[in-house]
């Protein structure tokens, strides 16, 4: 258990994926510009990084494995992610169109993502066992979330300010995103401290 | 379009990091040194002259509503090759570059070209074209990861600059200095080319390499 709680916080604070392992910057700086659509984004990324590990990690140890063609992992884990989010973007507009209206405009942004191939890459390198791995996807895609929010928020704050011109726009949030990740430095430590490792 | 304009364009005016903010994933992550900055942007060359090459040869073969997924699978095939060659000839260089060799799939630069100039340009002009733009990646990785290790580690392409006498500032081989420096490079470009090079000022649509799949592309976006 101690070492679920592990992973789980490590995902979440010292290895944020966006901040710490540079995983997923387009969503991160593209749709955090409003809280609403960084939430809605950030809640389908953790359903898709849960969904995808759940189905590409069988299938690696199952088939990949079995048949000796690991290398063919890169090929089979893109192909099955993208099926897999169009099959659940059809199947929830058609059952649950409520959540569709909410996480569905997301869903196909999503297929391509670095981080949710990253999420299901990573938690084979490090094997991880299943329950590992499902606790690790989670716990990267809070700790999505908590970066878009917290970035969404800042970006609220700065939106109106006057920098100078050649800061306008991209490179001001890019600094922003420095000083952000900055914070998340402070981490370091904490989860050793926590646990008395 | 001559044949050498298409490379100066990727190089130059419409460099894919620099100037169309593609890919930045990459370029924060790996460039905490020049070499390594320069080995992703030249494997990423290399899958994208490939994938360009074939999908124009294929353009007529591939059906027009499954190019999408089509096209992911020519890449993810490169990428195989070049991750396999990569573990062959250069371990030090896979193994500094580790996750972000398998995630080139999902370089919004490769499928962004595969969409908007392979599939309608001929076999010559996508190759001249894949060459111009890895270029122009590999320039921008190189600069990138120059600045950050003379800066975080006072050496440049591993050989000691400052002979140990002045610390470097270790913050900018950590993530931060990776957003700050990435900051202020586009900010250069803006000032020097008067703000006319980088005409949005947002991470719009083209950034995303799931733009061509997306029902929100092209009305304002994900972000409305």
């Amino acid at each position: 258990m101690t070492e679920l709680a592990i992973i789980m916080m490590g995902a979440v604070l010292t290895n944020n994926f966006v901040l710490v392992k540079f995983l997923g910057i387009c969503p991160f700086l593209g749709v955090s510009k409003k809280l609403d659509s960084a939430m809605g984004m950030s809640l389908a990324v953790i359903f898709v990084m849960v969904l995808a590990t759940a189905v590409t990690y069988p299938i690696y140890m199952g088939l990949l494995v079995g048949y000796g063609i690991e290398y063919l992992q890169t090929i089979v884990f893109i192909l099955v992610i993208a099926a897999l989010v169009q099959l659940v973007e059809i199947a929830m507009k058609k059952h649950l169109p409520a959540l569709h209206k909410g996480l569905g405009v997301y869903l196909p942004l999503i297929t391509t993502n670095c981080a949710v191939l990253g999420v299901c890459i990573l938690n084979i390198d490090e094997s991880y066992t299943y329950i590992q791995s499902l606790i690790n996807s989670f716990g990267a895609g809070v700790g999505f979330m908590l970066a878009m929010v917290m970035f969404a928020g800042v970006r609220q704050r700065i939106e109106n300010n006057d920098f100078p011109i050649a800061f306008k726009g991209v490179p001001s949030i890019l600094i922003a995103a420095a000083i952000v990740s900055l914070s998340f430095m402070g981490f370091a430590g904490v989860i050793d401290g926590i646990f008395g490792l | 379009m001559n044949k050498l304009s298409l490379i100066r364009n990727g190089i130059i005016k419409e460099n894919p990091v620099l100037v169309l903010l593609l890919g930045t994933c990459p370029t924060l992550a790996v460039t905490t040194s020049a070499i390594n900055g320069v080995g992703m942007g030249v494997s990423t060359m290399a899958v994208l002259v490939c994938s360009n090459i074939a999908i124009s040869l294929l353009k007529s073969v591939i059906p027009d509503k499954v190019r999408i997924p089509c096209y992911i699978v020519v890449i993810a095939g490169f990428v195989t090759v070049v991750s396999l060659l990569l573990q062959a000839f250069a371990p030090a260089i896979n193994d500094a570059l580790g996750l972000f060799i398998p995630l080139i799939v999902v370089n919004c630069i490769i499928l962004g070209r595969a969409e908007m100039f392979a599939n309608k340009s001929s076999v010559v002009d996508s190759a001249l074209d894949g060459v111009g733009m890895g270029l122009g990646f590999t320039f921008a990785l190189f600069l990138m990861g120059s600045i950050r290790e003379v800066l975080g580690s006072g050496a440049w392409f591993g050989f000691n600059l400052t002979a140990d006498i002045i610390d470097p500032m270790a913050i900018f081989m950590l993530a931060p200095g990776a957003f700050f420096t990435f900051g202020c490079l586009v900010a250069l470009i803006n000032y020097l080319s008067k703000g006319r090079a980088i005409k949005k000022t947002e991470f719009g649509c083209e950034g995303c390499s799931s733009a061509s799949g997306c029902p929100a592309a092209g009305k304002g976006g994900c972000a409305q």
